[in-house]
């Protein structure tokens, strides 16, 4: 599989570590979470069969995490974007 | 007193040199390293603070400079790593700090690192059984951090098809020696 990083350009998949659903960068703000909420986002996941959005960290290359567009059930990939705010600057 | 031998980072008392066909493999002990990450809203002057030191734009994504005192390559948004002599910047991190001042956060990475040079008109070949980057486009400047052996190093081309610099984790000197020379006797 070949992931198309927004700087580097086609890098193998073997280069990238799997981090999880891409919701989990909605964390639950700690001053006003519930129990509930946390047990959510700690337990909870979608499992969708299709499109998802999901964390790839580019642990042997630049160090950035993406977030990742992926077909579950094909693996084609429709969209690579930086997750890091500032991803727009170079 | 302390008397205490300087030794390389494969641990002789002068740089390793493995030659194999028309490849030669070099350690390069004298080199100083410095990481430059700059900080969060600070980019531009950051950039700007960079441009004397090293007689250029900070490099994007991908690339190098080459220009003395400081060689730089791009590793990561907004980060960098600074190469100098070691043996006139042994310093080179509160040298580099006293001109970025607060726009970057400075961190000497000289003894974390070891640091080849690959040479000969057959690199590609070891290169090739080394790690997954697409040598069809490697050109001079171009700076890629990928995997050797399970090692995450930097490889530099410092001239296409020729040579080519390869830093990786000092602790792991000796394995990386070994994965370039085994692939050296195997592709030469």
């Amino acid at each position: 599989m070949i992931i198309h990083h927004p700087l580097l350009g086609p890098r193998d998949s073997a280069e990238f570590v799997y981090l999880g659903a891409a919701a989990l960068m909605d964390r639950p703000d700690p001053e006003t979470a519930s129990a509930d909420d946390w047990h959510d986002y700690a337990y909870l996941r979608d499992n969708p069969a299709g499109p998802h959005r999901e964390l790839w960290f580019h642990e042997g290359g630049d160090r950035s995490i993406l977030i990742v567009t992926r077909d579950t059930t094909t693996h084609e990939i429709t969209d690579v974007a930086l997750a890091r705010p500032a991803g727009a600057q170079i | 007193m302390h008397d205490l031998t300087p030794i390389t980072a494969l641990g002789g008392t002068s740089q390793r040199i493995d030659t194999v066909g028309d490849v030669c493999l070099t350690e390069m002990p004298d080199v100083a390293l410095a990481s430059v990450a700059a900080r969060r809203g600070k980019e531009a002057r950051c950039r700007a603070a960079l441009k004397p030191l090293l007689n250029a734009d900070a490099p994007p994504p991908g690339r190098t400079t080459a220009n003395a005192p400081f060689e730089s390559i791009w590793t990561g948004p907004d980060q960098w790593m600074l190469l100098a002599d070691f043996t006139t910047h042994e310093d080179i991190a509160a040298h580099l700090k006293s001109h970025l001042a607060d726009t970057a956060s400075v961190t000497e990475q000289t003894d974390a690192w070891v640091c080849f040079d690959l040479t000969g008109p057959r690199i590609t070949a070891v290169l090739e059984l080394l790690c997954t980057i697409d040598l069809t486009w490697f050109e001079t400047g171009d700076a890629i951090r990928t995997s050797i052996h399970h090692l995450g190093c930097f490889v530099i081309c410092t001239e296409t098809g020729q040579s080519v610099r390869i830093l990786g984790p000092r602790a792991s000197a000796g394995s990386l020696h070994h994965a370039i020379t085994t692939a050296m006797a195997s592709a030469l």
